[in-house]
């Protein structure tokens, strides 16, 4: 990856995360601390290494990327709305009656979101399934899942893996956003899933650790995986929850509260800043 | 009627996968080491790489079927009902059910004819739970002619469909020849004004039974097979209800949340009627051969005759 490609990730994960901000102001509710972890990864996904089509959103040589921790919707949107499949204005509509961006992705109503999720534990089956899907038609999708780390302790998140290992899927690609926060408190104080990399390896998954707010490393990874063959990958990613709005940074309060009037001046001229100084550089 | 052909209509469902697979390359069935039982195994023993064996793990088959079916597969995900509508019934509901997925649930072993394995394994409350879900076909086949029918129906149908089989052996009274079979559409198998008796699944057939034995006691039943139970035919429950003024409805399935309650809402609200519900009480089942637990659980003519005697005033 090129400096300026660097640059220009870091750049659109700017403008996303203020998107999330927007979204979650404007619905006065939703998952701000989440999706801000997820941001880099999510931004990653779609403007580098999926390949997508905004203008034709269902193309079915297209990969997919299943949100499985879908709380994290706002990010999702806003990197869509980012990347074209709808206008960066509508983020402001999210969660409101009648609006298409619902509180959790919807398949139907949105363009480029691949599969409803919103329960736990089950959009990484479906990514299973589309990858099995894939393979057998012979096609060469890729398919990407991005999991909580509170959601790995779902106990179908391991049949999944286990079905994904079993079948040998080396198109499927999950992501893991380790914030170690979840709504009552630290991962590992609430219900321990570590050691999340020596389980996964040992159900038969390529595991790549790495900072996923690093977009080299992030690069590196989604290389790897993409290398990878005869069995399916594992990204987890050492992650912030509510990274880039510094009072939210690691603050398990802001799960799912919406900022304020306040909080939304504060976030967003944080953000601004950043973005004038990225694209100063 | 006794030297009648029967046939477990799971059995009906594993042929007619093999039937229609041979047609369709979009097909695929997944289940969740259950295959002996559910008889998705003739068809994994005709089409071995279209098969996919889950293992036990129905939440992650039902939802590996859901993101299976956006890359245009039909998949049929099978096992026995209490797994399939009971223990993955929030998998169905979020990812199959509200993104209305192209996904056909053969659950097979529903209600107590199940027999011995006892109440763990007898789902009585499938059709309740699957009712519940907006967008979503429940249906339940009487015999194998119907079955048949009703699998290629189901995968003709665009979205999601919920079909429930048996395992025990049941009598085949359609005729092959000349026999349609369209989702929402009831059928009528006697005349009659007395009573209709609404049927569905293996009570079909008690139910002609008893038709017969009224009729020897003076009383005309009109027997009508409501093999869809969502959408249900209310055109056919309200001509019945107009018509003969008395309805009964069998089910080998919880009165409550099934058939009964279904066609009890639509009477309420559209021609108040008297109803009589036969199905499975407020309780669980218990271990026995199917036989005589549907005699014993009042699953059988001989009740339902006994009922609709009691309902004429005969």
């Amino acid at each position: 990856m090129t400096a300026s490609e660097k640059k220009q990730l870091e750049i659109t994960a700017c403008k996303v995360r203020m998107g999330i901000i927007e979204g979650t102001h404007a619905a006065k509710s939703g998952h701000p601390g989440g999706s801000l972890s997820a941001t880099d990864a999510i931004t990653y996904l779609y403007f580098k290494e999926m390949h997508i089509d905004p203008q034709n959103p269902k193309a079915e040589d297209r990969d997919r990327f299943v949100l499985s921790k879908g709380h994290a919707a706002p990010a999702l949107y806003s990197v869509l709305s980012q990347r074209g499949f709808f206008p960066v204005e509508d983020m402001a509509h999210l969660r409101h009656i009648d609006s298409y961006l619902q509180g959790h992705p919807n398949m139907n109503l949105v363009p480029g979101v691949d599969m409803s999720t919103g329960s736990l534990g089950q959009g990484v089956s479906a990514a299973a399934g589309m990858a099995l899907a894939a393979k057998y038609r012979k096609k060469t999708n890729r398919v990407y899942a991005l999991l909580g780390d509170g959601e790995i302790q779902e106990g179908q998140v391991w049949e999944a893996c286990m079905f994904a290992a079993h079948y040998k899927l080396d198109n499927f690609c999950a992501i893991i956003d380790n914030n170690n926060l979840q709504i009552d408190g630290s991962v590992d104080t609430v219900m321990s899933p570590y050691p999340i990399d020596e389980k996964l390896a040992a159900f038969g998954f390529h595991v790549i650790c790495i900072d996923g707010h690093d977009f080299d490393q992030l690069d590196s990874a989604f290389t790897a995986a993409r290398a990878c063959t005869g069995k399916p990958s594992v990204i987890i990613m050492k992650t912030f929850k509510g990274k880039g709005v510094s009072f939210m940074e690691n603050q398990v309060g802001w799960h799912g509260k919406a900022p304020g009037d306040e909080d939304y001046t504060k976030a967003m001229a944080e953000l601004q800043a950043k973005l004038n100084e990225l694209e100063a550089k | 009627m006794a030297d009648m052909v029967k046939i477990a209509t799971r059995d009906s469902y594993g042929n007619t996968l093999v039937e229609l697979a041979k047609e369709h390359e979009d097909i695929v069935v997944l289940d969740a080491d259950l295959a002996g039982a559910t008889k998705t195994s003739i068809f994994k023993k005709a089409f071995p790489d279209r098969h996919f064996n889950c293992g036990i793990a129905e939440g992650n088959m039902i939802t590996a079927a859901a993101g299976m079916s956006t890359m245009g597969l039909v998949p049929f995900a099978s096992s026995f009902a209490m797994f399939a509508a009971g223990r993955a019934f929030e998998q169905i509901r979020n990812s199959i059910g509200y993104p209305h997925l192209n996904v056909k649930i053969g659950a097979t072993h529903g209600g107590i004819s199940v027999g011995e394995d006892g109440a763990s394994h007898q789902c009585c409350e499938d059709y309740a739970l699957m009712r519940s879900i907006p967008g979503m076909v429940v249906m339940t086949p009487a015999d194998d002619v119907e079955a048949k029918a009703m699998v290629k129906a189901a995968y003709e149908h665009v979205g999601p469909v919920y079909m429930r089989f048996g395992r025990s052996a049941v009598p085949v009274f359609h005729k092959e020849e000349g026999y349609t079979f369209r989702i929402g559409k009831a059928e009528q198998l006697t005349e009659g004004n007395d009573v209709a008796i609404i049927a569905c699944g293996l009570m079909v057939y008690e139910a002609l039974q008893a038709a017969e034995a009224l009729r020897v006691k003076g009383i005309h039943a009109r027997v009508i097979n409501m093999a869809t139970i969502k959408p249900l035919d209310e055109e056919m429950v309200l001509k019945a209800a107009k018509e003969c003024g008395r309805i009964i409805t069998c089910e080998e399935h919880s009165i409550i949340g099934g058939l009964g309650e279904a066609v009890c809402a639509l009477l309420s609200e559209k021609l108040p009627t008297p109803v009589r519900r036969i199905g499975v009480e407020d309780q669980f089942g218990h271990s026995g051969p199917a036989a005589a637990l549907l005699k014993q659980f009042g699953l059988c003519a001989e009740h339902i005759a006994e009922v609709a005697q009691g309902f004429c005033g005969k």
